[in-house]
């Protein structure tokens, strides 16, 4: 079977081709890989491109990011599947680059444009991050959208009727939504069954979403904001006190008119107040001008925690979107047996690959990866590129990504226009991917094994009247994709 | 509308194109609305030969012409059926406008600039969900549209949409970073 899936693959290389195409590995498929590959493809016809990612399943955080109950926001896959699909490009999964190959081994067989994004978080450094209860809101997100790694996650939604999230960004909005939406509603998506049992027995009430700064600086955006104060049978608090806008805040809102809306959607929000709480009611809370600065632990039970001591902070700075939050050495604390951190991502370094530390990014100019030599002049290491969040930090939408792509292929193409980048009969591409790969035993999911998981996902769903039941675990994400 | 340092830049780059629409228009204007009275009537026995002519255009006429404006200041003109979207009516004429969410409303990728004030002003205002998305959209100016949400009819006949010029709008130093 793998055999004929090989020859297949082989042939299919010969037919539309010069005799020795550029080859271009995409690692990485979510946004930023396809829309890269996507653009290459059509500047270049003579250019091979194979999308390699770690996982079986394709699309990035489209799948595994993406809110269950954004459906509309996950329509951009069909546009990626036409990618996948075309003759010159192939899908190559269960491949992690850093450890199924190397990087250094890679390049010998392509020139690489890495985006694989940012899999890691942002930590806060404080006392008891360490405690049972406390989360990266990315794992927590992870857990409800059935990504493997994150299938045994088992967040104790039992103990507690509060919980904290750290961030108001949009995945921080995200998390509150899903705590606190009638489970009625999230049964008719794609949430994981595993998730949607747990958030069905959760006692969790109340929910806390805590900022550093204030309302105009809060990192959501309108849409997200409208839609979790709109929840069925939740009612929002915030503290008018909160609102006072200072000068500095008026300048900021009028350049930006994110801000201006943000904030008076939040306001709007506060004045017309809760109503008396009623029987079952949720709670959703906003809480400003707040950093945490260590987490309690319970009494009752050893390693698990039981609050957010947080320390009041005030605005500091003139320069404008410079503004920083500076504790004031007043502290006040919030009891609650879970706590989300959504505070940012963080991409991975992988062996023989330049990275900033600092900034969690691959150091690069316009997508061209930048040597790690400290001459003078900067060099660029060949044939290596990037883009997406390795490429300029974990923040922005998925049509962020769009623009961003444009750029690294601009350069690719600069490149391949000044013969930098030349096809080269040495680099095997594909044939020897796969050829290492299999002396290596690692069975790779092609295109049509992701549709098999497709299609079988939106059988198990269609059972449930879900668009589709994703298949959580890796063993059943192979299993499926080698029937 | 608020115009954000990116609708600046975004706007630069077509402002050139506005003035010079307001001051010299291309084309006459034909327009395409139907005249029921006159069919009723049977038109062609009341009109002189000139005004037979062009209403005979009108007759025939169920569409609109659209012009695009890509970012390197490429032209198409394109006749779109009342009731098309201008999304839909670029894929259907090979025009590179993105659409990831194919119309509904969850993306900005189909951004679009109305390059005639007095043609924005003909267009119904966007709703709240529109305006939660052209938030979004790189290259913002005050005559932003989703072109999802541009339907055509006879009043738009002759509109301009220019493309907006994201690349010059993204520098890796100096980004503002956008929620997520």
């Amino acid at each position: 079977m793998a055999i004929f899936g090989k020859l297949r693959w082989i042939s299919r290389s010969f037919t539309s081709l010069p005799a020795n195409p550029l080859r271009i590995c995409v690692v990485g498929s979510g946004p930023a890989g396809f829309y890269t590959a996507e653009k290459i493809l059509k500047a270049h016809k003579g250019v091979e491109v194979d999308i390699v990612d770690r996982l079986p399943t394709p699309f990035g955080l489209v799948r595994s990011g993406v809110a269950p109950d954004h459906p509309e926001t996950k329509i951009v896959i069909n546009q990626f599947s036409r990618v996948s699909q075309n003759d010159r490009c192939s899908f190559i999964g269960n491949v992690s680059v850093g450890s199924s190959v190397s990087l250094p081994e890679l390049r010998q067989m392509y020139n690489a444009l890495l985006a694989y994004g940012a899999e890691s978080d942002r930590a806060l450094g404080i006392p008891g991050e360490e405690l049972g209860g406390v989360y990266a809101a990315r794992e927590f997100v992870w857990w409800y959208n059935g990504h493997p790694d994150c299938r045994n996650l088992a967040p104790d939604l039992t103990s507690t009727d509060t919980a904290v999230i750290l961030g108001q960004g949009n995945v921080a909005l995200d998390a509150a939504r899903i705590l606190l939406r009638p489970t009625v509603e999230l049964a008719r998506t794609d949430i994981t069954s595993h998730a949607l049992d747990a958030l069905e027995e959760s006692s969790i009430r109340k929910v806390y979403l805590v900022g550093r700064r204030g309302p105009v600086q809060a990192a959501c955006t309108a849409k997200e904001l409208r839609e979790v104060l709109g929840i069925k049978d939740v009612s929002i608090h915030v503290k008018q006190a909160d609102l006072v806008t200072t000068p500095a805040d008026e300048v900021e809102m009028k350049n930006n008119r994110i801000r201006r809306r943000v904030y008076e959607l939040i306001s709007k929000a506060a004045s017309s107040g809760p109503s008396p709480p009623l029987p079952g009611q949720r709670e959703l809370h906003f809480v400003f001008f707040r950093k945490p600065d260590r987490f309690l632990e319970s009494d009752d039970r050893s390693g698990h925690v039981a609050g957010v001591h947080l320390e009041e902070t005030t605005l500091e700075g003139d320069d404008l979107g410079k503004r920083i939050a500076v504790g004031t050495g007043i502290f006040d604390d919030i009891s609650c047996g879970l706590v989300l951190k959504s505070i940012g991502y963080k991409s991975v370094a992988i062996d023989s690959l330049p990275f900033d530390h600092y900034k969690g990014i691959v150091p690069n100019v316009g997508g061209r990866v930048l040597s790690d030599s400290t001459g003078d002049l900067p060099q660029y290491e060949t044939g290596l590129y990037v883009c997406g969040w390795l490429k300029r930090g974990p923040t922005g939408i998925i049509a962020t990504n769009l623009y961003c792509a444009e750029e690294t292929v601009a350069s690719i193409s600069e490149d391949i226009g000044k013969g930098v980048l030349t096809s080269n009969s040495s680099k095997p591409g594909r044939e020897g991917l796969l050829q290492l790969l299999d002396s290596r035993n690692i069975r790779v999911v092609q295109f049509d094994d992701w549709e098999k998981i497709d299609a079988e996902e939106k059988e198990l769903g269609n059972l449930k009247n879900k668009p589709r039941e994703k298949l959580a675990t890796w063993e059943e994400l192979l299993q499926v994709a080698s029937e | 509308m608020f115009i954000s340092k990116f609708s600046r830049l975004g706007a630069h780059a077509i402002k050139d194109l506005v003035k010079a629409r307001s001051i010299t228009p291309r084309t006459s204007y034909v327009p395409a609305v139907q005249n029921s009275y006159s069919q009723a009537l049977g038109h062609k026995s009341f009109c002189t030969t000139a005004e037979k002519v062009s209403e005979e255009v009108n007759e025939e006429k169920q569409n609109v012409s659209v012009t695009f404006v890509d970012k390197d200041g490429e032209e198409k003109n394109i006749k779109v059926p009342f009731g098309m979207s201008m999304l839909e009516a670029a894929h259907e004429n090979d025009i590179e406008l993105e659409g990831a969410c194919e119309g509904s409303l969850a993306c900005s990728t189909c951004h679009v600039i109305v390059m005639d004030v007095d043609y924005y002003n003909k267009l119904e205002d966007p709703a709240d969900e529109e305006n939660d998305m052209l938030d979004l959209a790189f290259g913002l100016s005050e005559t932003s549209r989703l072109g999802c949400q541009i339907i055509a009819k006879p009043e738009i006949n002759g509109i301009r949409l220019a493309l907006p010029v994201a690349t010059r709008n993204f520098a890796v130093d100096g980004y503002k970073p956008k929620p997520h």
